[in-house]
């Protein structure tokens, strides 16, 4: 929803990697988010190895218990070990976030560069489309697509990917328009090298870390509208667990067994802070402004 | 200065808990109703509105006898084919319309010819009508119709002033105008629905409150917890999980009543090609899941046992349950037995539900259950509109869903099991059922009609088209303000009686 | 300026109609029978033919298409299939509601945000900068439902405090109103805070290094005048753009907000309208919100010409 004003409004040159690496190591933000990140990326990785009860394993005498020995976290409507959902949850949360902004900037960059590229009426179409795709609310716009695909989490990654792509056309036209005026980009043209070379090796290289930015800012928001659907019962659907889908079970009891709506939510939070750090993190370190 | 003046806003807003209106008593409705019409309405909680807003010919009893209220008195001709109802004299419209028999006359065809009318159906045995005096009115039939005094019991039976309706024809639920002990003052949709009383409604002084507002508050545990709050004074459709603690609630009191309309899973047995499964082509492989599943423990883990468990499209509370059918302890060897008799070990099948969550924590329960049986469960997830699209199109193999009940028998099994009922998406198709449901209706014998029911029963447990679960029990928490409330098995909310005491 | 906002209105037009034809097409591929939803218990085959025909959904789609925005041109959205209200009096009765929910939610994240912003950039690298960052980025990375759930779990139901949901109108009960507003508006301006101390932060930073702040405090003027008069004021200019466009954001953005505390606004309506498959509405809603959204980043272009040259005399 921030979207909009998340664009960096300059188009950093790329640095030497070494020293954005440098950078992005002295910050102790970044760092943090990081290990946010690597952390739940770790436990959704590790999830089938971990010493748990199956997510979706049911115990009809443990119903709605509170955070115990036996369940760290407490246990679910169905007398599901929560710690267990919380940790294969992490797997659909993290994969949605993923493959949704993979399938924004798969057709989003393609879409952006070339209306920067080739400018004239394609330009006109691809931003016209873009422009009324954007006025359009993103949250309604991803619950439309998501009833229109049905309830599960392919379609909602599916949904929400199509939701967020037109912000990449737009910074990808965006960035292409500012490298289509540098210097090397002239005499790119006049040596006569084709249109793929340079898109590939010109274009493509200098557009991409504000779109890497934007992509770490944009997981951040796809994991929300991912939880968000499954809120609202067009995600994951179960027995598999997602954090929104346990979020949505869990506000039917939040007076009985309120531990079941307490840890998917903070999980969310401290997944997103680490995306949004990450990201900032990022933003600074190619900087070519900053010191 | 200023600061203090925000300090005292502040502590304004905090402290200054709701202002109770002596006179207004505010109901929170678990969903916002639809159109106000009662000939166009097919909501269960628009009707719980019409309680307060349009009486009816007649009503029922807690133990659904049916009782006067517009007509005070009726009478069946000797071969069924006319009823004659005595009219309650001096009782006018919200707007002054006298009620009389030409009033009658003049619903009747409008819930017949209206062209949005829902209620075609409900009154389709109803040929003609003959005004005798000013308040005698007869209905002639096409055919003798023992359900029809139970449709007159509800929305078909609700009388709407003549003089409004002829005046806005089918937008007439933008400003319903009908005799109940409420008129109609305003609506905001999703917000409230404002009701005022009326003040020569004929039967004034059972009424208790000049006005109520009906607020849907879809969420249950929002609901329940602006009850708490004092925001609204009761509430409808409790969840089974909150009873314990609203019981608990020195202030809250809880009323209940098992529901007369049944939950299930809808086989797909003969609706296209997706009938094609061992589930939708072998009774036995049905009757297999039905004993995996142990209806009480499913009670107890989704509802807090608060629910009644069922096998049967009549809750094992009503006159029309066969006893000699219990609901069936769960015996997943004799399961087992079932499908290696059908040849069908191991099977999978595919039962859709909507996707809310209490539905599909029942699906999962289930799913436990029948997967120790060998039945794999695969649970696919709709919302409600699709699931009915495709319940209806054939396009599923079993449905997890639902039906409100009705006070007539009739209302809960023959569109769904007779060959070319309306709501028969199983497309199950026995003439020897339909034989027996047709019987049951025409006839105004009630020991007559039971020995149908029995029959048609004894045949559907064993062919077992709908795997009948639980029945619910509507569950209203109110306020311990709130005296003299009875709770009907329809669900609805009549408030003649109801006070509130400070 | 009249020449520059009338380019813009016309650009707009083209991407309005654009916004109608998505609309319009996703929502006739939904799934699930808008004729289905509206017989409810009580379907059958004649009934649901003639619904079709009075919903003309049997008409080609092109001609749907034509004839609803034929219709809308001239102010008729259709009726909501659900209720028979027209959607235009639906909107009118909504807009106020979201409005005043915007409304608070921008005062909620102004009041903290700006100061948030001005002060981490006065203090920059210093620990309270940190926190206040790692604040708001806290307030974009949390679920609003699940802050919305979390209060009324705390504020309502354990405390008291505040009703869990429900609306007053603002002409009947302004008390009442403000008071079921309050958690609402926390809910949504959270994020929005955090957005606007970040935009305020990077403002702020630049008008600081620039060349006549340095001159006012060259000139020996008291540090508070210079932050709060010179530099703030100057920063104000691309704060108040993002503020508009914030608040064309915040009409779309009440959706989870309004469903979480009930409130009667357009979020809940246009959730509960796909869900039901009432076409009318969903087109209605999403029209109106794209042309408010549409106006407003106009608007925000508008004001900073308005506002940018006179930060250029100072």
């Amino acid at each position: 929803m921030t979207a909009v004003t998340n664009i960096p409004a300059d188009a950093p040159l790329p640095r030497r990697r070494s020293r954005v690496w440098q950078r992005l190591r002295g910050n102790p933000s970044a760092l943090f988010g990081g290990a946010l990140v690597g952390f739940f990326l770790l436990i959704a990785i590790l999830a089938p190895i971990l010493p748990l009860p199956g997510p979706a394993a049911t115990d009809w005498n443990a119903i709605r218990k509170a955070p115990s020995v036996a369940h760290w976290l407490g246990t679910d409507e169905l007398g599901r070990d929560v710690l267990s959902r919380m940790v294969w949850g992490a797997q659909a949360s993290l994969l949605a976030g993923v493959v949704s902004v993979a399938i924004a900037m798969g057709i989003g960059i393609p879409l952006g560069v070339m209306a920067g590229y080739a400018r004239g009426w394609t330009d006109a179409v691809i931003s016209r489309v873009t422009e009324a795709l954007l006025a359009a609310p993103f949250l309604i716009l991803a619950i439309a697509l998501a009833a229109f695909l049905g309830p599960s989490l392919t379609n909602a990654m599916i949904a929400i990917g199509l939701s967020a792509m037109p912000i990449f056309i737009r910074l990808a036209r965006g960035q292409t328009l500012q490298v289509m005026t540098e210097d090397y980009m002239e005499s790119a043209r006049a040596v006569g090298l084709g249109h793929g070379v340079i898109i590939w090796r010109y274009i493509m290289p200098n557009i991409f870390p504000p779109l890497l930015v934007q992509a770490t800012l944009a997981i951040a928001t796809a994991i929300i509208t991912e939880a968000s659907l499954s809120f609202l019962g067009l995600g994951q659907q179960p027995p598999a667990p997602s954090w929104g889908s346990m979020l949505n079970t869990a506000k039917g009891f939040l007076e009985q067994a309120p531990w079941m709506a307490l840890w998917p939510g903070v999980a969310i939070f401290l997944v997103v802070l680490g995306f949004n750090l990450l990201g900032d993190g990022l933003r600074d370190a190619l900087d070519p402004k900053g010191s | 200065m200023l600061p203090k003046k925000i300090l005292a806003l502040a502590a304004a807003l905090m402290v200054s808990a709701s202002w109770v209106h002596a006179a207004d008593l505010r109901i929170g409705l678990a969903e916002d109703p639809d159109v106000l019409d009662p000939d166009q309405s097919r909501t269960f909680v628009g009707r719980i509105v019409y309680a307060s807003l349009c009486d009816k010919l007649v009503d029922i009893t807690p133990a659904l006898e049916i009782t006067p209220m517009l007509a005070t008195g009726w009478s069946w001709s000797d071969d069924g084919m006319a009823l004659t109802m005595t009219l309650r004299e001096g009782v006018t419209f919200h707007d002054g319309t006298p009620f009389n028999a030409e009033a009658v006359a003049y619903n009747i065809n409008r819930s017949k010819t209206l062209e949005e009318s829902r209620r075609k159906s409900e009154v389709a045995s109803i040929e003609s009508t003959t005004v005798v005096d000013e308040y005698t009115i007869q209905m002639n039939l096409s055919k003798p119709d023992a359900t029809l005094i139970a449709q007159l019991a509800d929305r078909a039976g609700m009388m709407v002033s003549p003089t409004a309706a002829a005046a806005t024809g089918a937008e007439f639920g933008l400003a319903p105008v009908c005799s109940g002990p409420f008129s109609f003052k305003e609506r905001v949709q999703q917000d409230r629905i404002v009701l005022e009383k009326f003040p020569a409604y004929w039967n004034a002084d059972a009424i208790n409150f000049d006005s109520v507002t009906f607020l849907p508050i879809v969420d249950g545990t929002v609901r329940l917890a602006n009850l708490r709050a004092g925001d609204i004074d009761m509430l409808e459709r409790l969840s089974a999980t909150d009873v314990a603690s609203v019981k608990a609630d020195a202030a809250l009191g809880l009323e209940q009543a098992v529901s007369l309309g049944y939950q299930g899973i809808t086989v797909n047995v003969n609706n296209g090609d997706r009938a094609n499964t061992p589930l939708g082509k072998d009774s036995r492989v049905r009757r297999a899941l039905s004993l995996a599943i142990d209806r009480e423990a499913m009670n107890q883990v989704v509802f807090d046992g608060v629910m009644a468990p069922g096998n049967q499209a009549f809750p094992p509370n009503s006159p029309w349950y066969d006893t000699a059918f219990p609901v069936p302890a769960r015996d997943v060897e004799a399961a087992k037995a079932l499908l290696a008799e059908a040849g069908a070990e191991n099977i999978t099948v595919e039962i859709q539900t909507s996707n809310d969550p209490v539905n599909q924590q029942l699906m999962q329960v289930i799913q436990a259950m029948a997967a120790e049986a060998g039945i794999t469960i695969n649970i696919v997830s709709k919302e409600f509109t699709t699931q009915l699209s495709e319940q209806t199109a054939g396009n599923y193999q079993g449905s997890q869903i639902g039906w409100s009940g009705r006070v007539d028998p009739d209302g809960n099994i023959h569109s769904f099991m007779t060959c070319e009922g309306g709501l028969n998406d199983s497309k199950y198709c026995n003439p020897e059922v339909d034989a027996l449901l047709n019987a049951a209706r025409t006839s105004n014998d009630l020991a007559a009609r039971k020995v149908s029911y029995d029959a048609a029963s004894a045949i559907l447990a064993e062919d077992m088209p709908i795997i009948y679960l639980y029945h619910q029990t509507w569950l209203w928490a109110l306020s311990n303000k709130v005296a003299g409330y009875t709770p009907y098995p329809d669900g609805m909310i009549r408030l003649q009686g109801v006070s509130l005491t400070e | 300026m009249l020449s520059f906002l009338g380019r813009r209105v016309l650009i707009a037009i083209p991407t309005v109609l654009l916004i109608s034809v998505f609309v319009f097409a996703l929502q006739k591929f939904l799934p699930g029978d808008p004729v289905l939803a509206l017989a409810g218990e009580d379907r059958n085959p004649e009934m649901l033919a003639f619904l079709r025909e009075k919903y003309r959904l049997n008409d080609p789609l092109y001609l749907q298409y034509f004839h609803w925005i034929g219709n809308a041109l001239r102010g008729d959205l259709g009726i909501s299939l659900r209720t028979q209200q027209p959607v235009l009096e639906l909107i009118g009765q909504k807009l106020p509601v979201t409005v005043q929910l915007a409304v608070m939610a921008l005062i909620f994240a102004v009041v903290i945000g700006i100061p948030a912003g001005v002060i981490s950039a006065y203090k920059k690298g210093t620990w309270i900068d940190w926190l206040a960052n790692i604040i708001s980025l806290s307030g974009l990375s949390v679920p609003n439902f699940w802050l919305g759930i979390m209060l009324i779990l705390l504020v309502s139901v354990k405390l008291g405090w505040l009703p869990a949901s429900g609306y007053q109108p603002l002409t009947e009960d302004p008390l009442q109103s403000l008071r079921t507003m309050l958690m609402p508006a926390f809910v949504l301006g959270s994020g929005l805070a955090a957005t606007l101390m970040r935009h305020t932060r990077s403002a702020m930073l630049g008008v600081l290094q620039s060349d006549y702040v340095r001159t006012a405090r060259a000139k020996g003027l008291n540090e508070r005048t210079v932050v709060l008069k010179h530099a703030l004021r100057n920063a104000l200019v691309p704060i108040v753009t993002v503020v508009t466009l914030l608040f064309g954001e915040l009409l779309a953005g009440a959706v989870l907000t309004e469903q979480i505390f009930t409130i009667p606004g357009f979020g809940k309506l246009v959730v509960d309208a796909v869900f039901n498959r009432d076409y009318a509405v969903v087109q209605g809603i999403v029209l109106c919100t794209a042309i408010a959204f549409i106006a407003m980043n106009i608007l925000a272009d508008a004001l900073y010409r308005i506002l940018n040259p006179r930060m250029r005399d100072q």
